[in-house]
């Protein structure tokens, strides 16, 4: 029954949303629902607005028409709070490892020794013990990212988005990645995640959302998508074409 | 020639045997530059933060005044201290002038646009960076002040370091208002002005050289700090 409820708060609808700059239309997506349950994964070539789109999803982007809503529920401050979000260059804060974590913790409103305790889980799930006390600016690429995975994660999201989060990573540190993403969507939280590269989706994605110039051109089941696309640019895509 | 390098032996000596006229005027000019940089950052460090974060109309010319008040004549300052300060200025009855306490108003006038102008400088640039993950992890733009404050700590001991290194070495405003005041107000750079037009150079020569060697060392922290976040990646450009 939970895992119901918990299901129906994290459908994520759209409807006509719209955000143009200077007369040119950046993001069109006139419906879009989001139900899960696996991970999505909004795929296109740059420019293509899905970086847009996740933000908007997020709230951290007000768009210039039209409403996203959770469980038809118009975005609000509760359903942010259950969200996290990971972005392509992981902003971390000029202070140790640790303390990057504390950081949300300690916003939950989680005592001294219960932070102790989670902060030394998390750096496990992450592969990151022995870092605590390092400065979290000076890990490498791979190691960042996972910490700020890590910082999402510890807020206990419903719903985790990630923009691009192996874009600038070797296929090693993609992988180790991959596989916090994929246990997270195993362990519950609603995976939403922005990536043009299509071997990456076939290796998470549950549903995919093609975009291409602002407009979504196709929505629905990975596999249905990427091996038998219905619209011309997402074969085209998919095929290796060209996709401006 | 010689006289010359007498001056100088004799102001070693100063120096090395521990002068107690020459080190309580050194210890005056610290406490009064020190306590000027701490009320300076208690002032400068939140409005800074503030100009940085905050969005109103006005907040441009704002900082564009604050950016002029760094380059202050700090006679001018030391005028307008004066001013307030002087039996007939709305300050007066407090009877604060030519006093340690004036010399602090006036470096604290002096200081605290620097102090406010490199905050803002700093807090801006990593607000920009930090905005939409603070955003996402739902802390307000009022709450991000101190995060930012304490993420951008060591920039801001420079922009400290940076006051205090006008602070000690300003001469100007002090002498106005304090009117360089046998051991009550007389500081080292009002004492190397007045002993050398007195011709006395050997004292006005020791603390040159101890003003120079503060000068250095506080470039030298600037430097270490400047290092040690470059080192730690808690560099902001």
């Amino acid at each position: 029954m939970r895992d119901l409820v918990s299901e129906m708060a994290r459908r994520i609808t759209v409807n006509g949303l719209q955000i143009a700059r200077n007369g040119t239309a950046l993001l069109d997506v006139p419906h879009l629902t989001l139900s899960g349950p696996g991970p999505t994964l909004i795929l296109g070539p740059n420019g293509a607005g899905k970086s847009l789109l996740l933000r908007c999803l997020h709230g951290l982007i007000a768009p210039d028409k039209g409403s996203v809503e959770q469980d038809g529920v118009p975005l609000n401050a509760d359903h942010k709070a259950r969200q996290a979000m990971v972005f392509q260059q992981p902003v971390l804060l000029r202070r140790s490892v640790a303390a990057n974590l504390d950081f949300v913790l300690k916003r939950q409103g989680l005592q001294r020794v219960a932070r102790k305790t989670r902060i030394a889980d998390l750096l496990a799930q992450g592969g990151l013990e022995g870092k605590a006390r390092q400065a979290a600016r000076s890990l490498s690429g791979g190691e960042a990212q996972r910490l700020a995975i890590l910082r999402a994660l510890a807020l206990d999201p419903d719903t985790l988005f990630l923009d691009e989060p192996t874009s600038a990573l070797d296929p090693g540190a993609t992988q180790v990645i991959e596989r916090m993403i994929l246990r997270a969507s195993e362990g519950g939280v609603r995976i939403v995640m922005v990536t043009h590269d299509i071997g990456q989706a076939r290796r998470l994605a549950s549903d995919v959302v093609m975009m291409q110039g602002g407009h979504v051109v196709e929505h629905g089941d990975a596999r249905q998508v990427l091996d038998d696309p219905k619209s011309d640019a997402s074969r085209r895509y998919l095929s290796g074409g060209l996709v401006t | 020639m010689q006289g010359f390098a007498s001056e100088f032996n004799t102001a070693f000596t100063l120096i090395l045997n521990g002068d107690p006229e020459l080190w309580a005027i050194v210890l005056l000019s610290l406490k009064v530059s020190v306590f000027a940089v701490l009320i300076s950052a208690l002032i400068g460090m939140p409005v800074g933060a503030a100009l940085a974060v905050a969005r109103f109309p006005g907040r441009r010319v704002l900082i564009i005044l604050m950016n002029a008040l760094m380059g202050f004549p700090p006679v001018v300052v030391g005028l307008l201290v004066y001013l307030m300060l002087s039996r007939s200025g709305p300050l007066g009855v407090l009877e604060l002038l030519y006093t340690p306490t004036a010399m602090i108003i006036a470096q604290v006038v002096l200081v605290t646009p620097i102090v406010a102008a490199l905050t803002r400088q700093v807090v801006e640039m990593l607000a920009e960076e930090y905005s939409e993950q603070l955003r996402s992890l739902g802390v307000s733009r009022l709450a991000s002040v101190p995060v930012l404050l304490w993420d951008a700590r060591l920039a801001l001991v420079t922009a400290l370091l940076a006051g205090f290194g006008r602070a000690i070495a300003e001469v100007g405003a002090v002498i106005i208002v304090g009117g360089n005041i046998n051991h009550v107000t007389r500081v080292m750079t009002t004492t190397i002005a007045l002993e050398t037009s007195k011709g006395n150079l050997a004292l006005a020569l020791a603390l040159g050289a101890i003003l120079i060697g503060i000068a250095i060392a506080v470039n030298a922290m600037v430097s270490t700090l400047s290092l040690r976040a470059e080192r730690e990646g808690l560099r902001h450009a």
